[in-house]
């Protein structure tokens, strides 16, 4: 992209004064508004990344450091920064235990979790990538409507859709089921994986499908040997925003799981957790970390990805 | 090519043949966003002037004797004047503040730095990042006894006694010996929805910054333009399209927001959207009726302020791009 070819050779001299270097006249460059400028905006911009940096990862920080730290500590010394007396993982114990063994059973919530994320994202996928096809390649009636309607969809808020579907999946039984949620995210979701695949399928040539067609390959073979393998990148980023989505989702767990503790999600577990009086928040903070840890795990491996399958088509504003 | 040559004369023509095709592809997608998406909002309709109550639910539920009551209760109850305001606050600042928090991350990772990929990574987090594990982390770092900001605040910045940031509807902010009155616990959930989302403008903004072409930036060096000048002047402009677009899709899901507001106040000390009141209705009162018909309410006034929006804002845009 047109990105590196200036950028790169400016900002990869020494940091540190900057706006003198270019000047012929070495010793004392005139004070313009040009040298001025750009003397404080190469300082303010090292504090703002810093700034950035302290708030985004501080409250990160000190969950894992208050997980490690008992409550009678914090509660002595709210303000130290550096768990004092050594760490002590008792709280992760108490956390992931069963309830038999007087634990909170996270162990059975990270696999609802889990089983949720990865069915929501078999399913999503297996509709959306059809669809997206459908929408990026073929002319048919009907094809901007489609889109719209998909757009349109998220005017509403979530909380309007769960009244109905609450009442709905009350009635079929379903209510309390790792299913049932499984259809409602799918539902959420397929909108925007629809538009992000779409964008990809639509920058594949198109001349690699003709000549599959030509040589005799049906339409459904073609976008299983050809468009497929050729998408894969955005599959991937799609898959990845989809488990996040599911993994982290609390509103439709809340309505439709809170009377089943069987299928609990991390998410809804530790907000149920929070409501009693008896956990200390010191556990809360360990189990918020076990809820964490594995979405932080998977967007450090796959960031790069991430990144370009969401923004894909927004460079072109 | 010879053995792609069917009889193909008889059947339907190519573009037929696509156009069946494609709405054969998309009728899985189409399935499943209509029964769980539009009938939904269709049936939610029906709901609002269906007197439904969670007990009465098996007897009531095909009871189509249509009534206003519900939007009566909603619309006259105390408290939704307080929450239309109160949604409309946070939503319009919270926008504002995660959009300009975007840009202001996304202009200072531009250019390619030393562990720019970190600093890139590590603000994405808050986005990122489970809605429950966050919203406790800053309960409990605004906690009254046992957070760390209270800490900090009474023994380093010798604040009196500490402050109930997530409890307390309002306080008062001395700057300068004046004594502001300020809504707290507003302030607090406005400032994390901030931290929370401006990575998604950051993101987007980053990406077009990065697309732009570099030849306008040179040119306004050479003409003698300074750092500010040429970002006033040739860098903003160019990405008023993304900030547009942001902010409709911001205000959006700022104005529907549920999760986080929930899960910091539960809608207290005067952080109570409408979102939240609806599912009070729902869960608190068990009035499915009267929660259908407060989600319409909020639904439409979204349409009216997006209408609005596009009618006059957006137009204007597009005129001074024209000059």
């Amino acid at each position: 992209m047109s990105r590196t070819g200036v950028d790169t050779g400016v900002a990869e001299r020494p940091q540190a004064p900057r706006a003198p270097a270019r000047r012929p006249a070495r010793p004392r460059p005139p004070l313009t508004r040009e040298v001025v400028e750009t003397r404080i905006l190469g300082v303010l911009k090292w504090v703002t990344i810093a700034f950035f940096v302290a708030a985004t990862l501080f409250p990160f920080y000190y969950m894992v450091e208050l997980s490690i730290r008992s409550i009678e500590d914090v509660a002595l010394d709210p303000g130290a920064l550096w768990p004092p007396r050594g760490a002590a993982l008792g709280a992760y114990g108490e956390v992931l235990r069963s309830v038999q063994d007087g634990g909170q059973g996270f162990l059975v919530f990270l696999r609802n979790s889990g089983i949720v994320a990865v069915a929501s994202v078999v399913v999503t996928l297996a509709v959306s990538i059809l669809g997206a096809y459908a929408i990026a390649r073929l002319q048919f009636f009907g094809r901007r409507q489609v889109s719209f309607l998909f757009l349109a969809v998220y005017l509403f808020p979530a909380i309007l859709l769960a009244i109905p579907l609450f009442v709905f999946f009350t009635r079929i039984g379903l209510r309390g089921s790792l299913f049932g949620l499984v259809l409602v995210y799918t539902s959420q979701i397929v909108p925007v994986t629809i538009y992000m695949l779409r964008n990809y399928f639509a920058t594949i040539p198109e001349g690699l499908e003709e000549a599959a067609a030509l040589d005799g390959a049906g339409r459904l073979t073609i976008i299983r040997k050809i468009s497929l393998p050729l998408a894969m990148p955005a599959i991937m980023a799609t898959s990845l925003f989809v488990f996040m989505i599911a993994w982290n989702e609390f509103l439709f767990a809340l309505l439709f799981l809170v009377e089943n503790r069987e299928n609990w999600t991390v998410s809804l577990g530790l907000s149920q957790l929070a409501g009693s009086v008896e956990v200390a928040k010191t556990t809360l903070m360990a189990g918020s970390v076990i809820l964490t840890v594995p979405i932080i795990v998977l967007f450090f491996a796959t960031e790069r990805l991430l990144v370009e399958g969401l923004t894909s088509g927004a460079e072109k504003g | 090519m010879a053995t792609a040559t069917k009889p193909r004369r008889r059947g339907p023509t190519l573009a037929q043949q696509e156009a069946r095709a494609g709405l054969a592809l998309l009728s899985p997608t189409l399935i499943v966003v209509l029964a769980m998406v539009v009938l939904p909002i269709l049936w939610t309709i029906v709901i609002a002037f269906q007197s439904l109550r969670l007990r009465n639910l098996r007897t009531r539920l095909f009871d189509f004797s249509f009534t206003l009551d519900n939007f009566e209760t909603v619309l006259t109850s105390p408290g939704f004047l307080d929450a239309l305001r109160v949604t409309l606050i946070y939503s319009i600042v919270g926008t504002f503040l995660s959009i300009g928090l975007g840009l202001v991350a996304a202009l200072v990772v531009r250019k390619p730095f030393k562990g720019r990929t970190l600093v890139r990574a590590s603000m994405l987090l808050p986005y990122v990042a489970p809605v429950v594990a966050v919203t406790f982390v800053w309960q409990i770092m605004l906690d009254p006894e046992l957070g760390v900001v209270n800490a900090i605040g009474t023994s380093v910045l010798g604040w009196d006694e500490s402050i109930p940031f997530l409890t307390q509807r309002s306080g008062t902010l001395s700057i300068f010996g004046f004594d502001l009155g300020v809504p707290t616990a507003l302030t607090v959930v406005i400032l994390y929805q901030a931290w929370r989302y401006f990575p998604f403008s950051f993101l987007f903004i980053l990406a077009r910054l990065q697309a732009l072409p570099a030849e306008l930036d040179e040119a306004a060096r050479v003409d003698g333009a300074t750092p500010l000048q040429r970002f006033w002047r040739i860098t903003l402009p160019q990405l008023q399209g993304v900030i547009a677009l942001l902010t409709v899709l911001r205000f959006i899901w700022t104005f529907n927001e549920f999760d986080d507001i929930y899960l910091l106040t539960q809608g207290g000390a005067g952080t109570e959207v409408v979102s939240v009141r609806v599912f009070n209705y729902l869960t608190g009162r068990g009035d499915i009726g009267a929660a259908a018909a407060l989600s319409l309410v909020l639904a439409l006034l979204l349409i009216v302020l997006l209408f609005v929006y596009f009618r006059f804002f957006v137009g204007r845009v597009e005129e001074a791009e024209s000059i």
